[in-house]
């Protein structure tokens, strides 16, 4: 029996802080939106934390697909900047959204794939008749340490995807995952900002585990990247899926709808879930899209999805990624400052 | 820490703008009351889930706050008639310029407030402007 989405939702906050701003207070090149593809990064307010931008993005899930939250069995919430070190964000979430209470859910911590695995666990339990709907989640207010080049991109946001058997707004056709032990990107327990092995760490860490398990899963599903319409591969910045995306033989075309980093910047645990979800608002019924996380650590999970009907019927019933683009506000150096304060992790 | 099972009592009316009805005189209660103070014995309560839409009766704008909120000055607390009836205290977020009487708002699930570096984190339910927000 076919398994996948049901409905989908995200959230991105309302600030933004512009590249070049970063780069006049720290006084370096002005090209480093250009060299990074990030224009733009969102901000969360100070009263936003990955809790809130989960129950955001799953609220629109349910009001896209006017899906009762009693149907939800388990809730699966990846982040690495769960506020609480011990209290689940998924509780929380579950209240927000008016669940039943008669389910089981857990956090999930894998760096910025931690999103893709709450899915994985999700097709488990509707695959095998365990559960009626899971609601698999990734969110996160990313921080890097003031002055790192991960100060360019760490940005805010989150989405929410309801896994289930009927009315699929598109299949899952397959998986494949990959994971090693590659020190490429970590944070100790209490310390506010994460540490990175450096500018060389791309190659080890996002090419070999992207392309790893994008080729794992094309030979496994017996597709080559012709076969799909859209791809989205994990942004972290707006230059390395498109060269992953290169390299594999996937053209700009089809991750053109997906790339939503240039003007959001990296969600982490967001970030390859909200790009799925802007090609899914422009997707139509019988399209295929391939999809591929990252996560730091490291490992990737790569996704066979194919869209279904249902999809017509539910886009335009929640606001799209794009939406999220309009309205916004800009912050300078000295509010965005105030605003990073609150948010320690 | 007395404060925790209080809020944890109120949470669904602060995650979910949870009051009651009426269904005997029709009138809309927020916070819940489990009396209708019309009908008395003959009232038939029910618990109602508010939409959470309405539209700003009068606002005052902080500009001094204590530790706790001090980041967020200025800010915006607002009586708020929901499209149903009941009013209620709650923070607008926008900027004090934009704030007016009669402003339509809607609801978004924010934190309310942090019990210092250690505490419980409040969460509830704050309101933007319906127009130039997503
Ligand atoms: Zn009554």
């Amino acid at each position: 029996m076919p398994v996948g989405i049901v409905s989908y939702g995200v959230y991105i906050p309302r600030y933004r802080i512009k590249a070049e701003e970063i780069a006049r207070v720290w006084g370096e090149r002005e090209d480093m939106a250009q060299s990074l593809n990030v224009f733009e990064k969102s901000v969360p307010d100070f009263d936003e934390d990955a809790v809130t931008i989960a129950v955001e993005a799953a609220r629109n899930a349910l009001k896209r697909a006017s899906i009762d939250p009693a149907r939800i069995g388990a809730i699966y919430v990846g982040s690495e900047s769960h506020p609480y070190a011990v209290k689940p964000t998924g509780t929380i979430v579950g209240e927000a959204i008016g669940v039943d209470h008669q389910l089981t859910a857990a956090d999930l911590e894998f760096a910025c794939k931690a999103g893709t695995a709450a899915i994985q666990a999700c097709l488990g339990l509707v695959s095998a008749g365990m559960i009626d709907l899971g609601l698999a989640m990734g969110t996160d207010t990313s921080q890097g340490a003031p002055g790192d080049a991960l100060e360019y991109t760490a940005a805010a946001g989150g989405a929410a995807y309801l896994i289930g058997r009927e009315d699929l707004a598109a299949e899952i056709e397959g998986f494949y995952s990959f994971t090693t032990d590659t020190p490429d990107f970590w944070r100790r327990e209490g310390m506010p900002y994460p540490e990175h092995g450096g500018r060389f760490t791309g190659v080890p860490g996002y090419f070999k585990h992207v392309t790893s398990a994008t080729r794992g899963l094309l030979k496994k599903m017996k597709t080559i990247p012709e076969d799909y319409d859209y791809a989205v591969f994990h942004q972290p910045n707006g230059k390395f899926p498109r060269r992953v995306a290169k390299s594999l033989g996937f053209s700009a075309d089809q991750i053109e709808p997906g790339l939503v980093v240039p003007w959001i910047g990296n969600t982490y645990s967001g970030s390859s879930l909200i790009g799925l979800a802007a090609t899914l608002d422009v997707a139509k019924p019988g399209d295929r899209i391939f999809l591929a996380s990252f996560g730091s650590g490291a490992g990737s999970d790569a996704f066979s999805i194919r869209v279904g009907d249902a999809i017509e019927d539910i886009r335009n019933r929640a606001p799209r990624v794009r939406d999220y683009f309009e309205n916004v506000q800009y912050l300078d150096y000295a509010v965005y400052a105030k605003h990073k304060g609150k948010l320690r992790l | 820490m007395s404060t925790v099972p209080r809020f944890w009592r109120h949470i669904p009316q602060r995650y979910n703008l949870v009051g009651t009805h009426c269904e005997k005189c029709d009138e809309y209660y927020y916070p819940p009351r489990t009396i209708c103070p019309n009908c008395r014995r003959n009232a038939k309560m029910e618990d109602h889930k508010f939409d959470g839409e309405g539209t700003v009766v009068t606002f005052t704008t902080i500009y001094n706050a204590t530790d706790d909120f001090k980041r967020q000055t200025p800010y915006n607390l607002a009586i708020i008639e929901l499209l149903e009836g009941p009013r209620l205290t709650g923070q607008v977020i926008c900027s004090p310029e934009v704030i007016e009487i009669g402003m339509r708002v809607k609801p978004v699930f924010r934190i309310l407030w942090k019990e210092g570096e250690r505490g419980i984190i409040y969460y509830g339910t704050k309101f933007v402007p319906t127009e130039g927000w997503v």
